[in-house]
């Protein structure tokens, strides 16, 4: 019995432990050091509904043995293209939410199809490939942003007329455009429902995709690709497949963070994050070629638990604002932690 | 050769088991300095089991040690590591390369031997820091290189080198070993031309004269008679033979290597197919799967039948049904119930309904961290749309988890597999009844042709019948056509109606199975490359 | 041989491709060749040394060694000690090369070990591990100096008495390394001294190939389990090459930062490591294989296009952001573009056995 608790906590990971009780203190100690439990838990809630998505953006690469997707932003600038070319048109409101997302399916569909190419040719050094394509493509579209011929007078720089601003303001566009739907307002609490519903969708839609015929074939690919293609699946369609989607996900997701957030960043924003939503998603129990939709959903919750506590709580504890490094120690230490792992399916 | 000296090695009632599977009982074997013996068995009868006791490989350490004794010059020795052995004067050529292949010949003759020079860093940082010492390098090289009596290229890089310059890479390394009084070589003239294995075994001999023993594992029983002083043969982890090679010859080698008392396989019902169509024709297959290279076969299997491959490990029966499966490289026609199919593509040999059983188990043939009923159902669910609900149309293929569970148990009954629930995870299983998952996989795509591979290889007694029962059994009332590649001829013979053979990569005969084991053996060693 | 030939211009594809964009650029940034050959020079001297600290892990197997970032930041607590002390001028920098040797040697330690446990994927590994230990550094440096750490003086520390500035000033230290033996050769300044340091440091390293760790190195980096078995202890080897890395990595460190003359506390080290790969690869360079002369090579160019494209932009587009993005983009993309011609090499020389099979058969 001692033996099999010990069992479980080695599979849990002492990190991922002490980032979990971490937490948890943090949790017990706010109303202590008198912090606003309500707003905290509300904040939680608010910054769960942005980020969701890019967590969830993980779940079908990893499945298919493509590993984390370090390449995230390449779906990010899917979404960004997606949301300046829906204001650029003049759409307005959550009509213009709507259009960002449907101009930026198309961008990512071409992106994750090269991209998932790529991945094929080079099946083993995905991870690190990944976080350099994302690097690059980041890099190519600053100069992007600064060539593309945008005209909006709401998101080019005053002076020069030309040339997209780092920081747009989605106001009287998209801003709450999902958040406001049946928004509900208890105290101190304010819960996103609409944000919140249309995570459950997609979150729905990745969970049923698994149980049908092709999201087995995923999973199998990532569990052992040579059974898979000894049962006669064809592997690189299908880690292409959970390539666009990733892909996919990431640009829907960096368009719901932006109508949380208000803002729309631009150059080098979407840089580094890829690293946030991968160490969520680990700390949230998955492991380099596993992952379900509960440990997104748990992922995410501590992920930005603790970004959001430790400011706060720390702040009054020990005046001495040191969230951003704690941050940085316990998403990185996850992720370096998870990578050390003989996480290869066993042989 | 002085017979009448003390011996250099003597092995004494060595015994040894793998968790309670006895694979060598009661090895005695006695070796004078510079004698050349040559060890000769089927795979599995315990010669490299002995080898790596000898040379004090973890494996063996790792799973138990080993009874009886070794000693050496009189000395009662037992190695923990290889190391222990070199520094006591063994060397051993293993059948895989060890070499860095970027470099060349001389570093790595000494690789982690290289002679050094000290310098000033060197005394205050530790000897790692000294510079090594090219000049005297390339002396001991060339001095093994001679004393091996084969002429290589010491400054060539190991990847622009042809095989055999490998193999005598590996023999100077030993050479170059002050120490050294005994040598293995384990197969050395499998990837030698016929030149390169002559120039061999003119150095063996020059290393016999030098008071050098060696201990010479191979195939090919002419090289064993023409350079061993001793023939020593193996089977079924015994020593059954042991007499000067002068008094042997190559047809009294193969009856002990393969004769087990005739008549031990009882009598059974051998079905005559001559008649029956053809169902799968190979024609000029080749197949690139390392270490089962098949150069050139061309086979044809009757429908209903069950058709044996049988041959020596490393000869290329594994290659075939790999290669017709599309798991490895390939080339040639393979044509199945009169419709050709293309290599290299896994879906239209299952689409066509043949199916395949891999002899890795673990690699290819079970995702281990998934239930058993992912196992059985997903190539029939994938390739046959068995399984699934369709929802829309057809345009949602839903998982049908309830007929998933339900076949699965249905092969859980019928095969006896011993498992806490169909939801168990295929890594936590014995190897036996991994076996019955692959095959239970196999069964559910019903298949016209089934290729089973190494059915009961690494796998208890009881499982292995009742494996071999559960093919004999699918074949004879599903009338589907089997096809078993084996290593185990006694398993061949008491499963099959034909037994192909193949040595060299290429088919060296068909037999009906109650043909004698002798003609089998011959077979089999006709083609050795 | 044609094979070979091949492999070398696909090596060769890189330089030529920079050596292009340079021919290109170099006419319309209006530089003087008097400024560029000095700009150029400049930087030679400031970062070759960094550059050369990523050759050993090559040599070892281990590939680029992201991790070198954990030297670069070893080398800024040292100066920043040695900058409280007020010990100034060489002598300073001597003293903050030594006692950011012990930094380095526990850091590489710790690298190494983590790297042990990630085998085959000890880039992405050593590209995280860059980024926790600045995690730590920040602790080290924003809130256990002037707390746990005494530091004297409030020019470097930050307002509210802990903590380090977000820039501390080297001005004690700047250039002192170069201007003592510089020299001028028409108008061009050439810091002699660092220049020697960095030749003394080019022999050290091929003087290393020649000895036995270097030898075990070699063997390593191309075949672990060949070199575990003839008994070379491959686990401390690789741990000794990143400590190597990571101490050569502080000592570049300091040369970078007393040719800048500050130190940027919080974010100096962060780029530096995709800074240095990225000149090394345009050297020519790939993930196994990488030489003094890639390391020179590719200082040359790419710090030519560093300092030509913004220019060029600029001219071109008129906009002097784009020439900035250009060369950032053109880093990434040299990385990206050699790390997946390694992968797809690696699997090329897999597929090509079959060949011969097929041959030999037609050849019946």
């Amino acid at each position: 019995m001692k033996d099999k608790i010990m069992d479980s906590l080695r599979e849990f990971g002492l990190p991922r432990l002490i980032i979990t009780g971490f937490l948890v203190l943090l949790l017990i100690m706010a109303p202590f050091v008198g912090a606003d439990l309500p707003t905290q838990i509300s904040n939680i809630i608010n910054r769960f509904s942005w980020n969701g998505i890019l967590v969830l953006a993980m779940v079908p690469m990893v499945h298919s043995g493509c590993g984390l997707n370090f390449g995230l932003p390449l779906g990010i600038i899917s979404g960004l293209l997606g949301a300046t070319i829906s204001i650029e048109m003049g759409f307005t409101g959550g009509m213009s939410f709507v259009v960002a997302i449907l101009v930026a399916t198309p961008f990512a569909l071409v992106f994750g199809a090269l991209y998932g190419w790529l991945l094929n040719k080079i099946k083993g050094g995905e991870m690190m490939i990944a976080t350099y394509v994302g690097f690059s493509s980041v890099s190519l579209m600053c100069m992007m942003w600064l060539v593309l011929p945008y005209h909006s007078p709401n998101m080019v720089w005053g002076l020069a007329g030309k040339g997209l601003r780092t920081t747009i303001s989605l106001e009287g566009y998209f801003d709450q455009a999902l958040a406001s739907i049946a928004r509900i307002e208890i105290g101190n609490i304010s819960i996103p429902t609409g944000t919140l519903i249309f995570f459950a969708i997609l979150a729905f839609a990745i969970w049923a995709f698994l149980h049908t015929k092709t999201g087995t074939a995923m999973t199998a690919v990532g569990s052992n690709p040579v059974f898979a293609k000894a049962a006669g699946i064809n592997v690189d369609r299908i880690r292409m497949l959970s390539v666009v989607m990733s892909t996919w996900l990431a640009a829907i997701g960096i368009l719901v963070y932006e109508q949380g957030f208000g803002f729309i960043q631009l150059y080098m924003a979407p840089f580094y994050m890829a690293l946030p939503a991968v160490s969520a998603i680990l700390i949230g129990g998955a492991s380099v070629n596993k992952a379900s939709i509960m440990n997104v959903i748990v992922g995410t919750i501590l992920f930005q638990g603790i970004v959001t506590m430790t400011p706060t709580v720390m702040n009054n504890m020990i005046h001495m604002d040191m969230s951003e490094v704690i941050r940085i120690i316990a998403s990185m230490g996850m992720i370096l932690f998870a990578l050390t792992r003989k996480t290869e399916a066993s042989r | 050769m002085d017979r009448n000296s003390a011996p250099l090695l003597t092995m004494q009632g060595i015994k040894k088991d793998f968790f309670g599977n006895q694979v060598l009982e009661d090895i005695n074997l006695e070796l004078r300095p510079g004698e050349v013996l040559g060890l000769c068995g089927e795979n599995g009868a315990g010669k490299s089991t002995l080898m790596k006791i000898l040379f004090g490989a973890a494996d063996i350490a790792e799973t138990g040690g080993y009874e009886g004794d070794i000693f050496l010059d009189g000395q009662k020795v037992s190695f923990q590591t290889p190391f222990e052995a070199i520094a006591a004067g063994i060397g051993m050529v293993h059948q895989e390369f060890s070499l860095i292949p970027g470099f060349d010949a001389t570093e790595n003759i000494l690789l982690n031997r290289e002679p050094e020079k000290h310098n000033y860093v060197s005394e205050i940082f530790g000897d790692r820091l000294n510079t090594l010492d090219r000049s005297e390098m390339d002396t001991r090289a060339k001095n093994a290189i001679e004393k091996m009596g084969v002429e290589i290229d010491r400054h060539m890089m190991i990847n622009t080198m042809p095989v055999g310059h490998k193999q005598f890479t590996e023999i100077a390394r030993e050479l170059s070993k002050e120490q050294l009084r005994l040598l293995i070589l384990d197969e050395p003239t499998a990837v030698l031309t016929e030149r390169e294995a002559a120039s061999l075994l003119d150095s063996i001999r020059g290393m016999s004269e030098r008071g050098i023993s060696v201990i010479f594992i191979t195939h090919r029983l002419q090289e064993v008679l023409s350079v061993c002083d001793t023939v020593a043969v193996m089977r079924d982890g015994v020593l059954v033979e042991c007499v000067p090679a002068a008094e042997t010859s190559v047809a009294a080698i193969t009856k002990s290597m393969v004769g087990r008392s005739v008549g031990t396989s009882q009598k059974r019902e051998i079905k005559n197919s001559d008649g029956a169509k053809t169902i799968l024709k190979i024609d000029r297959l080749w197949v690139d799967m390392p270490g089962e290279t098949v150069r050139d076969v061309s086979l044809e299997v009757k429908e209903g039948e069950i058709l044996g491959i049988g041959g020596l490990a490393g000869q290329g029966k594994l290659g075939i049904p790999n290669g017709v499966m599309g798991l490895y490289e390939a080339g040639g026609t393979v044509e199945f119930d009169g419709k050709v199919i293309p290599l290299g593509s896994p879906r239209e040999c299952l689409d066509s309904s043949f199916a395949f059983v891999s002899e890795d188990r673990r690699g290819v043939g079970l995702l281990l961290d998934e239930s058993l009923e992912w196992n059985v159902a997903f190539p029939a669910m994938q390739i046959q749309n068995k399984f699934l609900k369709k929802y829309l149309g057809g345009l949602i293929k839903w998982r049908d988890e309830k007929a998933i569970r339900e076949v699965t148990e249905k092969y859980i009954n019928e095969l006896q597999i011993k498992c806490t629930s169909s939801k168990q995870r295929a890594k936590e299983l014995s190897g036996g009844n991994q076996q019955k998952v692959c095959l239970a996989k196999a069964f559910a795509l019903e298949p016209k042709l089934l290729f089973v591979s190494e059915p009961t290889r690494g796998i208890d007694v009881g499982a292995k019948a009742l494996v071999l029962d559960a093919l004999r059994k699918f074949n004879r009332e599903n009338g589907v056509t089997v096809v078993m590649v084996s290593s185990e001829l006694e398993e061949l013979r008491m499963t099959c109606d034909r037994i192909a053979i193949v040595s060299g990569g290429r088919i060296s005969g068909i037999l009906p199975a109650d043909s004698s084991t002798e003609e089998f053996g011959t077979m089999m060693l006709s083609g050795v490359v | 041989m044609n094979d070979k030939k091949k492999i070398n211009l696909r090596q060769a594809s890189v330089p030529i491709m920079f050596i292009i964009i340079c021919i290109f650029c170099i006419p319309l940034s209006g530089l003087s060749p008097k400024m560029l050959i000095n700009e150029i020079i400049t930087r030679m001297g400031r970062n070759a040394f960094l550059i050369l600290s990523l050759l050993i892990p090559i040599m070892a197997g281990m590939g680029l060694n992201f991790g070198m970032t954990l030297g670069a930041m070893a080398a800024e607590i040292a100066l920043i000690l040695v900058c409280d002390w007020q010990i100034v001028g060489v002598p300073g920098m001597v003293l903050a090369a030594i006692i950011s040797v012990p930094i380095s040697v526990l850091l590489g330690i710790f690298c190494g070990k983590i790297l042990n446990r990630a085998k085959g994927r000890e880039m992405i590994t050593s590209y995280i591990m860059a980024f926790f230990i600045n995690g730590i550094y920040q602790i080290v440096v924003l809130y256990l100096m002037g707390k746990v750490i005494p530091i004297k003086h409030s020019s470097i520390k930050l307002p509210r008495g802990y903590g380090i500035r977000n820039t501390v000033s080297l001005l004690s230290m700047r250039q002192k390394l170069d201007n003592m033996l510089a020299i001028n050769v028409a108008g061009v300044k050439i810091p002699l001294l660092t220049f020697i340091i960095i030749a003394i440091m080019c022999l050290v390293i091929v003087w290393f190939r020649r000895t036995k760790l270097g030898q075990d190195m070699r063997a390593v980096g191309q075949d672990m389990e060949v070199a575990r078995d003839a008994g070379i202890n491959v686990e401390r080897t690789r741990i000794i090459s990143i400590v190597i890395s990571t101490v050569l990595a502080g000592f570049g460190m300091i040369i970078y930062l007393q040719n800048m003359g500050n130190i940027a506390t919080y974010t100096a080290h962060s780029q530096i490591g995709m800074f240095c790969i990225a000149a090394l690869l345009v050297g020519g360079a790939s993930v196994d294989k990488a030489s003094i002369g890639n390391v020179f090579l590719g200082v040359v160019l790419f710090h030519t296009m560093f300092i030509v494209a913004p220019r060029a932009g600029a001219y071109i587009t008129g906009d002097s952001m784009i020439g900035e993005y250009f060369r950032v983009f053109v880093s990434y993309a040299v990385i990206t573009v050699a790390l997946i011609m390694y992968e797809t090499n690696k699997r090329k020389a897999k597929s090509a056995a079959s060949m011969k099979l097929k041959e030999a058969q037609d050849e019946e």
